[in-house]
């Protein structure tokens, strides 16, 4: 397992959730905090493309060992990219949550939401 | 961590599949301090345990052990326990830590009339579990004498500390469990990890127990079930003599609606306690299983379907995931 990371090119909602936006879309991960909560990774199945996601709404799960947790999406839009190799090595999540383990690409419908996401200082304040 | 029924538990160390498979390969060590213990002795205290355990308890041998079940009146499941026999007149019980007080009682509100005492002993031992094909290596490095054979108890000194030892565990694998004095267990678990073994957490005994279809009670076994429908008629004697023996008898007789099985899930992603089966029964416990990568579990099944081989569908928060009835246990080790 890494250790504790959250890289300042990214936004951070509450719910342990990263964005990397770029322009009018944005990749979707969950934070090391969240894979850390928890544990090992067994199960993702990205939702299909095509998906409408909503800020603040669950848009997919993530199941460990232990338990089942709902992905909350920082922003709103359209998935026009799954990550499907999760589907195989759904530990990546654990192993790489900003790399590999990313979970979906969004066009977003409203890019000025992501005023509204904390940078990672002040998510990492927040975990405190 | 994480609390249950009064006690902070180490839920996880390094990750539950890592220490899962460290118990099946080499050991792991499990703080299991949270389980209850009652010890009954007097001149009476078979009379006791004979009368409020389901099993044959005047079968164990001193130094013996045996697994069992507390029944109320109506055959539901007050609580499964292990019965150690130190001694002629001495037993030492082995209770679930959130049933623990209500076993209590209920030794005592059946002791009317014996010449028997019942201690509460929780305060008294801390237990250290050490399981997996070198765990009796590791503890042997420490112990005085050879150890005992499975499903036998007998004192110790490990590490220059007086234990309880049983040959008994939860995982499946071979292994012991330690009954020390709480000031002597932090000494013994460093100890323990010196010599090899795997810090492994609650998650993990989850798993394991899951694998070799250990019960597990408040999710297994309840009041609401009995011990016919669980699979466990095998630790109810016949006859009376025992609190809910006429239940066990009638339930015996009538053949139960629904039998618990254990199952493998044959899409992705496992099934968890509470999701409900097609067409009728529960999963009762659910997880990943680290040895099958898959998804394993127990489930109450209608008796007509709970036969080896049967494929059903369970409704996972809305989706099926097909799901098959297997033998028990789901992992031979």
């Amino acid at each position: 397992m890494p250790e504790a990371s959250y890289p300042d090119d990214l936004l951070y909602h509450p719910d342990h959730d990263w964005a990397r936006v770029e322009g009018d879309v944005a990749t979707f991960g969950i934070t090391w905090y969240a894979q850390d909560s928890l544990g090992d990774v067994v199960f993702f199945e990205p939702p299909a493309v095509g998906t409408q996601v909503t800020r603040d709404e669950p848009y997919t799960e993530v199941e460990s060992v232990k338990a089942v947790s709902d992905v909350i999406a920082p922003l709103s839009g359209e998935v026009i990219e799954a990550n499907v190799a999760l589907g195989d090595a759904p530990e990546a999540i654990n192993e790489d949550p900003y790399g590999a383990g990313w979970m979906v690409k969004v066009r977003l419908s409203d890019p000025g939401q992501a005023s509204t996401l904390l940078a990672a200082d002040a998510y990492v304040a927040l975990l405190a | 961590m994480s609390p249950f029924a009064g006690w902070e538990m180490p839920l996880r160390y390094e990750g539950v599949i890592a220490e899962h498979l460290a118990v099946r390969t080499t050991a792991g060590v499990f703080d299991v301090s949270h389980m209850g213990q009652i010890e009954t002795a007097g001149p009476d205290a078979l009379a006791l345990l004979a009368r409020v355990c389901s099993n044959d308890v005047a079968a164990i041998a001193i130094g013996g052990a045996q697994y069992g079940l507390l029944l109320a009146a109506d055959g539901g499941v007050l609580d499964d326990v292990f019965n150690y026999r130190l001694e002629a007149g001495r037993y030492l019980t082995i209770t679930n830590a959130a049933n623990h007080e209500r076993d209590l009682a209920w030794f005592r509100e059946h002791s009317g009339g014996l010449d028997v005492e019942v201690s509460d002993r929780a305060s008294d031992y801390a237990m250290i579990a050490v399981q997996g094909p070198l765990a009796r290596e590791m503890v042997q490095a420490l112990a005085s004498a050879p150890l005992p054979e499975r499903m036998t108890i007998a004192t110790r000194t490990l590490d220059g500390a007086t234990a309880l030892v049983a040959g008994t565990g939860y995982t499946g694998e071979d292994g012991v469990e330690l009954l020390v004095d709480p000031a002597a267990a932090v000494g013994l678990w460093h100890a323990l990890l010196r010599r090899g073994a795997t810090p492994a957490g609650l998650a993990a005994r989850d798993t394991l127990r899951t694998e070799a279809c250990y019960h597990l009670y408040g999710n297994d076994l309840s009041t609401e079930r009995g011990p016919i429908e669980a699979g466990l008629g095998w630790c109810c004697r016949s006859g009376d003599g025992y609190v809910g023996a006429e239940a066990v008898a009638a339930a015996r007789a009538a053949a139960p609606e629904e039998k618990l099985v254990p199952f493998i899930v044959l899409d992705r992603g496992p099934a968890r306690a509470g999701d409900h089966v097609v067409g009728g029964g529960v999963v009762t416990s659910g997880t990943f299983s680290p040895s099958l990568q898959t998804g394993i579990g127990l489930a109450y099944l209608p008796a007509a379907r709970a036969t080896v081989g049967h494929e059903f569908e369970i409704d996972v928060r809305g989706k099926l995931r097909r799901a098959q009835v297997e033998r028990r246990p789901l992992l031979k080790v």
